[in-house]
């Protein structure tokens, strides 16, 4: 088996697995919105605050971006690995590498915490 | 270039993406990657629109005056495009790994199916928004 220390769960087979998941959810969580911004046509805000009031909304948002951050990560993880290597960078490829990786899982750690004031506001 | 690091070999190597005539599969492939940093560099902004659109009514209005600009409505069509066509790519790969569509013909078809759904999905895209 082919392990890494910077892939998510150090398994090639449960990165493959976490990447499936999160996209049927997030899939799920598209066609949801997509759904109800076409079925609803004149929406005000009291409509979309009103979604966004609800429980189970706020769950699954959550759940979405929970997914997203899995699915973010293993999919920028995979190019750095396929791109950002020492045939395209030389010797300084681990270390371009390791900070493109270090600066996308960053931006997604803020983001998620951004996503999760969003949804609860405080 | 120091190709040897990798390969320490006098085997002659072309990877130069200009020459090689790619198969369709390869371009359903790369945009698929494309489309996904498109997204990843989306989140921050659909997330700013979510959050202004969710603090108060005259907020939720701003968002709406937003997209009646031109050049909004263009990278909104442009960022809901990568969107659909991930969205598209990734169901024939979740198809794929079910063992269906992974020959070297019915992978092609499932390309083209990618290529045709997806471009009539962005039309249509385009009509809603405009």
């Amino acid at each position: 088996m082919v392990t890494s220390v910077t892939n998510l769960s150090r398994s090639g087979l449960y990165d493959w697995m976490a990447q499936r998941v999160s996209a049927v959810l997030l899939a799920v969580y598209t066609l949801f919105l997509l759904g109800y911004v076409l079925l609803n046509p004149g929406m005000t805000y009291a409509d979309w605050s009103g979604l966004f009031d609800q429980s189970w909304m706020r769950i699954f948002s959550l759940l979405t971006l929970v997914a997203l951050s899995v699915h973010s990560w293993v999919g920028m993880w995979t190019i750095s690995t396929d791109y950002l290597t020492p045939m395209a960078l030389g010797k300084f490829a681990t270390v371009a590498r390791f900070l493109f990786q270090v600066v996308c899982g960053l931006a997604m750690f803020v983001l998620f915490v951004w996503g999760v004031q969003i949804l609860w506001g405080i | 270039m120091s190709v040897n690091i990798a390969v320490n070999s006098k085997r002659p190597v072309n990877l130069d993406l200009r020459t090689i005539k790619l198969p369709v599969t390869a371009y359903t492939s790369i945009v698929h990657r494309i489309s996904g940093v498109i997204l990843f560099v989306s989140i921050a902004g659909l997330l700013w629109l979510l959050d202004k659109s969710l603090i108060s009514e005259s907020g939720f209005e701003q968002v709406q005056s937003y997209f009646q600009n031109p050049l909004v409505k263009l990278i909104l069509w442009g960022v809901l495009a990568a969107l659909l066509y991930h969205l598209v790519a990734g169901i024939r790969h979740l198809v794929m790994d079910a063992g269906v569509g992974e020959g070297l013909e019915s992978g092609k078809r499932g390309s083209q199916a990618v290529i045709v759904i997806s471009a009539v999905l962005i039309v249509l895209l385009g009509v809603w928004i405009w």
